[in-house]
């Protein structure tokens, strides 16, 4: 997985320079939790994307998009070359997540802060039709700033929605700053703690850390999970690592996709 | 010049003139260009996190303590995003604010479909004694910025972030409430709105082409309208087309034919998004996808004329 996880990121960069600028810092920070997810645990079917009692994943923070689709289309849900329609009119591979154009994608997301509780109502959904689906959700630190992420978050252990399992993309950066800066979460594995769910908290970009907590969530019973992924907003690549609080959206040229190239064979 | 840098300048020298006047901001600073202030004015400048309904009601009780709060985000989240905030926080209860709100309908490009505001005229429409005015171009938009926050009003400014093309000289005055008479003509009234204007006035030169002559007014402030000029100009051509960068649906169409329809009944036609969503794609595509280019606003001159 870690050698898909590579080619994930390379896809992704790819992807993001033929337009030439785009996500690419929380984009790359999530390409070992879809890695892992994709690759060991979604129960889902490249052939039949919209196969019933299928697991889902919602990507609230839909910018990620370029992660989401280069993650895709390594899976087989539509060819690589689609990836070089990123953002070009008419794609179907929009700069947000979007569910009506893009395979395999589960839910529209764009305007941060409304996914969590639209997983809330798929696993409400799996709930009551039985189906013993999975619903994962990724959102950001950033993110999480939005007040409907916590009446998500209520909502969710109220219900004790068990079959929702939510990985917080814990890259301490958010637009135009450090969220510690921006404003403060203090520590969010307590925040969720006390908001009701099984956390669990470790390193993001770690496959074998992701896999046994993704393993982990699935046992728990009773409530629903938080996976704190601790993560490098850029992660594993060095011009987007090292721009640090600058790499929330990128200018990537021929030749710094070049390098992506080199640095990720 | 930028949009976002007229902004700017502007906030920075009426916030040295007025001590009252604070900056919020929902992680956009930087995107929206107003981060300078940040630096400039650091105890009156907030940052609330990715939070903009927070944002619409911390301003609503900040104007309560006698500031004058302005809060900027890109249009769709200043605006649908915290609609009860606004109408209740702050309108209802009487507050003022100034609300920004950037990169409206496709001026917001590669952000795509969420980010693509076509209802924001029109919900804010509905907000009793709310300001819309929709900048035509850079010139305009510093000297409006002033009037606009001295009104005793709230305000919702709406605005593209980067560069457009530049319609009025350094000559021209904005006057608040009023339109601008931008060609005179006596066959067909073109009311447009923001980036629109220039559309508009590129489609009259192509229709001068055809002989046919048109009036182009710009009309700058939604609401409050300026009824006057655009009842005086129909009085004269007997039929309108409207342009704007917003769904036609309770948009300038809506405004305009109201007018007509209770004043002075004329045949209206309408440059707009016609009731669809946003997608992605460049200033240029956008404007073919949804039939708002100066030649889409010849081919609705056409027609309309021949149906008055
Ligand atoms: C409601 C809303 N407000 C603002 C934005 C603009 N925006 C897009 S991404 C972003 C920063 C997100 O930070 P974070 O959630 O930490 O994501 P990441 O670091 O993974 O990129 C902002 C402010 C938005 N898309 N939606
Ligand atoms: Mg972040």
């Amino acid at each position: 997985m870690i050698k898909i996880a590579r080619e994930i990121r390379a896809l992704t960069i790819e992807c993001i320079a033929s337009i030439g600028q785009g996500h690419i810092g929380g984009s790359l920070s999530i390409v070992d939790a879809l890695t892992v997810l994709y690759y060991k645990h979604m129960n889902v079917d490249p052939r039949n994307p919209k196969m019933e009692g299928r697991d889902r994943l919602v990507v609230s923070k839909g910018h990620a998009g370029p992660a989401v689709y280069a993650t895709l289309a390594h899976k087989g849900y539509f060819p690589k070359e689609e990836l070089q329609t990123l953002n070009k009119f008419g794609t179907n591979l929009p700069s947000h997540c979007d569910m009506n154009k893009t395979p395999g994608v589960d839910m529209t997301a764009g305007s941060l802060g409304q996914g969590l509780s639209c997983a809330c109502g798929m696993a409400l959904g799996s709930k009551l039709s039985q189906d013993n689906a999975y619903i994962y959700c990724i959102i950001g630190d950033g993110e999480s700033q939005e007040g409907q992420i916590w009446e998500a978050s209520m909502f969710a252990a109220a219900n004790k929605l068990d079959n929702l399992i939510v990985m917080l993309d814990n890259n301490k950066l958010q637009l135009c700053g450090y969220t510690n800066d921006v404003l403060t979460l203090l520590d969010p594995s307590k925040k969720w703690e006390s908001f009701g769910f099984y956390v669990q908290s470790i390193d993001g970009n770690d496959i074998n850390e992701v896999d046994k907590a993704i393993t982990n969530a699935k046992q728990n019973k009773g409530k629903p999970s938080m996976i704190v992924l601790n993560t490098i907003k850029g992660k594993g690549f060095s011009y987007s690592e090292n721009a640090g609080i600058d790499n929330h959206s990128m200018p990537i040229s021929a030749e710094i996709l070049q390098k992506a190239k080199e640095e990720l064979k | 010049m930028e949009f976002r840098k007229v902004l700017c300048n502007e906030l920075s020298a009426l916030m040295k003139e007025n001590e009252k006047i604070v900056i919020l901001d929902a992680d956009l600073a930087k995107p929206d260009g107003i981060y300078p202030l940040f630096v400039e004015f650091p105890n009156r400048c907030f940052q609330v996190g990715i939070a903009e309904a927070n944002m619409a009601s911390i301003c609503a009780g900040l104007s309560a303590y006698g500031y004058l709060p302005v809060m900027v985000t890109f249009a769709p989240f200043a605006t649908r995003r915290v609609f009860d905030q606004i109408a209740v926080s702050i309108a209802y209860a009487k507050q003022r604010v100034i609300i920004v709100g950037t990169d409206p309908g496709i001026t917001a490009e590669l952000n795509g479909g969420t980010h693509m505001s076509f209802e924001d005229v029109t919900i804010m429409r509905s907000i009793p004694d709310m300001v819309i005015y929709d900048a035509v171009d850079d010139v305009q938009l510093g000297q409006a910025i002033k009037q606009l926050i001295n009104l005793d009003k709230n305000v919702y400014i709406r605005m593209p972030r980067k560069v457009r093309p530049t319609v009025f000289n350094e000559n021209y005055k904005y006057e608040y409430g009023k339109a601008d008479l931008l060609k005179v003509g006596t066959d067909i009234t073109i009311a447009a709105t923001g980036t629109m204007v220039y559309e508009a006035l590129e489609a009259a030169k192509l229709l001068e082409e055809d002989g046919i002559n048109a009036e182009v007014i710009s009309v700058n402030t939604i609401k409050p309208i300026d009824k006057d000029m655009i009842l005086e100009s129909v009085k004269k051509t007997n039929c309108v087309v409207t342009c704007e960068n917003n769904n036609i649906n309770g948009g300038l169409y809506s405004v305009i034919s109201e007018i007509l329809c209770s004043n002075y009944p004329a045949i209206c036609g309408a440059i707009g998004i016609y009731d669809e969503f946003g997608q992605v794609g460049k200033y240029s595509d956008l404007l073919e996808a949804y039939h708002l280019t100066p030649k889409d606003i010849v081919k609705k001159v056409k027609e309309v004329i021949k149906k008055k």
